[in-house]
């Protein structure tokens, strides 16, 4: 089996997937083909892709993570009315939102390795009593009054240019948030013990238990950088939109495992790459991005969502069972 | 090795009186052990003999009851963490090998080690220094950076030694290394313990295959019900005393002999059957009774011609025929109905499931037939088919409703092998029926295979092993690069001429 060379083609064939789809649109719209909506498309798409690069590192150590839309909501939340009644500036934002993330992230983990729970019980389970807690003592309010150095922040731009009808657009902060929290996540899963660690017990659990890897300390890692990760989208959330309500982001966990699916992470643990990561996140956002540009009804995005994934990870799976009919003949 | 008085300096791991409770069960029963530098010594015995345990203990993930005493190059061992004998130089490569399928090979072998010094960054010129080097220690290359999953198991299992290799290992504990490899492989995998040996390193092994252990082998201890027989050196044994001393029965190795006369229609009678790549113009006929060996080496054809025949793997050319009828197999069903049934080699294994009763067992390829009108399985016909099968095979069962995990090894398999004759077919191919299991369990499933053919049944024995194959057939075919090169008759055949054709080719 050269899953190697699988996985290379995988990637290779979803970055052609990305070029015709784009040239598709272009040909329909051709304001697809812009600077400018790069970057709007890159500031709006760093929310789902600082999500995703948690749920990869999740996935490669062979579990699944349910409950970050929750931990994202909660952090999201107590930062904001902690931000409104105490004051406070981005770093405090970040600060407090993230802590709480790596928190209840810290959580699931014990929960996982204490009582042994499948991972994906484990946090379904925490999911909802994260969020239920949440709504309980919100009461489900809204908050709209958010200070004005925070929407000040959402609005920095790194450079700046001016299109042709003189509208400025560049790249946004938020996006540079996002870069940056892809190199950190790859030079960990790259360049670092932990992170080969990580591999190896996606790979097998119980090799890793004979190499002598701390497992409970792996796991610890694994479930609060997850909720780091949901910690600084809870953030993210509450600049791009400026308001804050308890519901907005539980129910995308599934979009985002998608994304992360489609980038070539497998969910039985140990593969995945944040390049992967990368197109899969490109490419659900330039669908959705092409869809409303060709003018398509947006009701058609979740229906193409499915199939794209359908198509992506089935093909993979078809080409895997037809190698391993060979092997059966063959005895290889 | 010259035998004779030993000085203490000679030997690096004893055990005195070991012993081991397990709820109420002794696995090991005041056991003395004793590992000398650079020696081979093979541990064996039949399944729950107290081997896996033994390992375990001298691997440090359990604990022996107290009393005993264990020393490592004449310092006691107290605590028993796998760390404490990973660094006094013991290694266990474990049967299911423990590597990680989704690393490099040069990963996988540098791996243990990066951890072991704690290294925080990765350095990835170093982990393929390290793999550089543990291969250079056995002279075998590797391509360091495929995936373990895409390597051979016989490579994989060079990965797992070159990694127990990068620490300063002085003795290599490898538990059943040899059932997945092919003959050829597993003189591969004796050379690189050879050279191991010569570089001072000693290794246990743990195996089921006899007459490997011999070939290999200075000293082999013997357990049998959780006891010491004793310590042999290798040229005071042979396969019949081994064999003895493992089930403390004597074991005889008589010959198949079929009554019958090959005149007549045969039940199955393949001509000139072939698919490209796979095999070629196969010829054979099965008259009932008979008992048909086929052996040669792993990739000879010899599963493929039996999927074939099983309706898994379709011919290009060639015609079957079943008691003179011409017959199409396209199918596992079409098989079915024609009254073949195939015991694949890993279903032997893996066919059960365990935590059930033996009756549950026994019906589950059955159910069709013991379904009331309402398509519910009727819990009486259940009970009697079971009991039928029980009696049939005499399986020896305390009850139809015993789970299968409390049988014996030999009880096990016959209950894997009831389950296809259950469905009563008059033609029985079985691949491999004894891998993988110990001397007392094969002779059982010898003597089930030989009553089943006395009733009449035809079957085909795929083996490895030629004294299995001329000690439980009447005929006798090699094969190699898939066609079938030599005929033996059982009756005048004799072993090394067989192992002689096999090697041939």
């Amino acid at each position: 089996m050269r899953i190697r060379a699988l996985f290379q083609r995988y990637e290779t064939n979803l970055l052609i997937a990305i070029i015709l789809l784009g040239i598709i649109i272009t040909a329909v719209n051709p304001s697809f083909l812009t600077l400018e909506n790069f970057f709007d498309l890159a500031k709006s798409y760093s929310f789902l892709g600082i999500f995703a690069i948690g749920v990869l590192i999740v996935l490669i150590s062979g579990g699944i993570d349910i409950s970050f839309s929750a931990i994202a909501t909660v952090g999201e939340y107590a930062m904001t009315v902690i931000m409104i009644r105490h004051g406070g500036n981005i770093a405090t934002c970040f600060l407090i939102s993230c802590g709480i993330g790596i928190a209840l992230g810290a959580i699931n983990a014990l929960l996982i390795h204490g009582f042994n729970i499948p991972t994906i019980i484990a946090t379904i389970a925490t999911l909802n009593i994260y969020y239920g807690i949440l709504t309980v003592l919100s009461g489900g309010k809204w908050i709209y009054n958010l200070p004005s150095w925070f929407q000040q922040f959402a609005i920095i731009r790194v450079f700046t240019l001016t299109s042709a009808e003189g509208i400025p657009y560049g790249l946004s902060i938020i996006t540079v948030v996002w870069v940056f929290l892809i190199v950190v996540a790859w030079i960990i899963l790259r360049y670092t013990t932990l992170g080969r660690s990580l591999y190896a017990m996606g790979g097998s659990m119980s090799a890793a238990r004979r190499a002598g890897l701390n497992i409970l300390r792996l796991q610890l890692f694994v479930y609060g950088f997850m909720g780091f990760m949901s910690g600084v989208a809870g953030v993210v959330q509450a600049l791009l939109v400026q308001t804050v309500a308890p519901n907005s982001i539980v129910g995308k966990e599934l979009n985002v495992i998608a994304a992360v699916v489609l980038g070539g992470a497998s969910l039985s643990g140990g593969t995945g790459t944040i390049f992967g990561t990368i197109l899969g996140v490109t490419l659900i956002a330039i669908m959705g991005n092409g869809l409303t540009l060709m003018r398509v009804s947006s009701f058609w995005y979740d229906v193409c969502i499915g199939l794209v994934i359908l198509i992506a990870v089935g093909a993979s799976a078809y080409r895997r069972k037809r190698m391993q009919r060979r092997s059966i003949l063959t005895g290889e | 090795m010259v035998s004779g008085e030993r000085t203490v300096a000679d030997v690096f791991l004893s055990m005195e009186k070991i012993s081991k409770q397990y709820a109420g069960v002794r696995a090991l029963d005041s056991v003395d052990f004793e590992i000398r530098r650079g020696e081979i010594h093979c541990l064996v015995g039949e399944n729950g003999s107290g081997k896996s345990t033994l390992i375990k203990i001298i691997a440090g993930v359990v604990r022996p009851d107290d009393g005993g005493r264990i020393e490592i190059e004449g310092a006691p061992l107290a605590n028993y963490h796998s760390i404490d004998s990973i660094h006094r130089g013991i290694e266990v490569i474990y049967q299911d090998l423990s590597l990680f399928p989704n690393l490099t090979a040069a990963e996988n072998i540098s791996f243990c080690q990066i951890v072991a010094e704690g290294d925080r960054v990765m350095n990835w010129s170093k982990a393929r220094r390290i793999a550089g080097r543990a291969m250079a220690r056995i002279n075998v290359t590797l391509p360091l950076d495929t995936l373990v999953a895409e390597l051979s198991i016989a490579d994989q299992q060079l990965v797992a030694i070159c990694r127990a290799l990068t620490s300063d290992v002085k003795l290599l504990i490898m538990d059943e290394p040899t059932t997945a490899l092919t003959r050829k492989e597993v003189a591969a995998l004796l050379a690189v313990v050879k050279d191991l040996q010569a570089k001072g390193i000693a290794t246990l092994f743990i195996s089921h295959k006899l007459n490997e252990v011999l070939e290999v082998a200075d000293r082999l201890t013997i357990l049998r019900d959780g006891k010491k027989v004793g310590t042999f050196d290798r040229g005071d044994l042979t396969d019949e005393t081994l064999a003895l001393s493992m089930t403390g029965k004597t074991i005889e190795y008589s010959r198949y002999r079929w009554e019958g006369t090959r005149d007549g229609t045969p039940l199955l009678d393949v001509r000139n059957l072939t698919k490209r790549g796979n095999f070629s113009a196969v010829d054979l006929a099965l008259f009932p009774g008979e008992i048909l060996g086929i052996t040669g080496l792993l990739g000879s054809g010899r599963t493929e011609l039996a999927l074939a025949l099983f309706g898994m793997n379709r011919p290009d050319s060639g015609e079957v025929f079943i008691e003179g009828r011409r017959v199409r197999i396209a199918s596992v069903q079409d098989a079915v109905r024609c009254g073949i049934g195939y015991v694949p080699e890993n279903r032997m294994l893996q066919g059960l499931v365990m935590e059930q009763s033996v009756a549950r067992n026994v019906i589950i390829t059955i159910v069709a037939k013991l379904l009331t009108r309402l398509g519910l399985i009727d819990p009486r016909k259940r009970a009697k088919a079971a009991a039928h099968w029980v009696k049939e095979l005499a399986i020896k069962v305390p009850s139809i409703d015993s789970p299968v995990q409390t049988l014996s090894g030999g009880n096990q398999q016959r209950v894997v092998l009831t389950k296809w004759i259950a469905t009563s077919p008059r033609i029985l191919i079985l691949d491999g029926p004894t891998v993988g299991i110990d001397v007392a369990a094969k002779r059982s499933i010898h003597e089930t295979i030989r009553a089943l053919a006395h009733r009449g049944m035809g079957i085909i024995v795929i083996s490895d092993e030629v004294p299995e194959v001329l000690n439980n057939c009447n005929r006798i075919l090699v094969m190699s690069r898939g066609a079938i090169r030599a005929t033996f008759d059982a009756a005048t055949a004799t072993s090394d001429e067989i192992q002689r054709s096999v090697n041939e080719n």
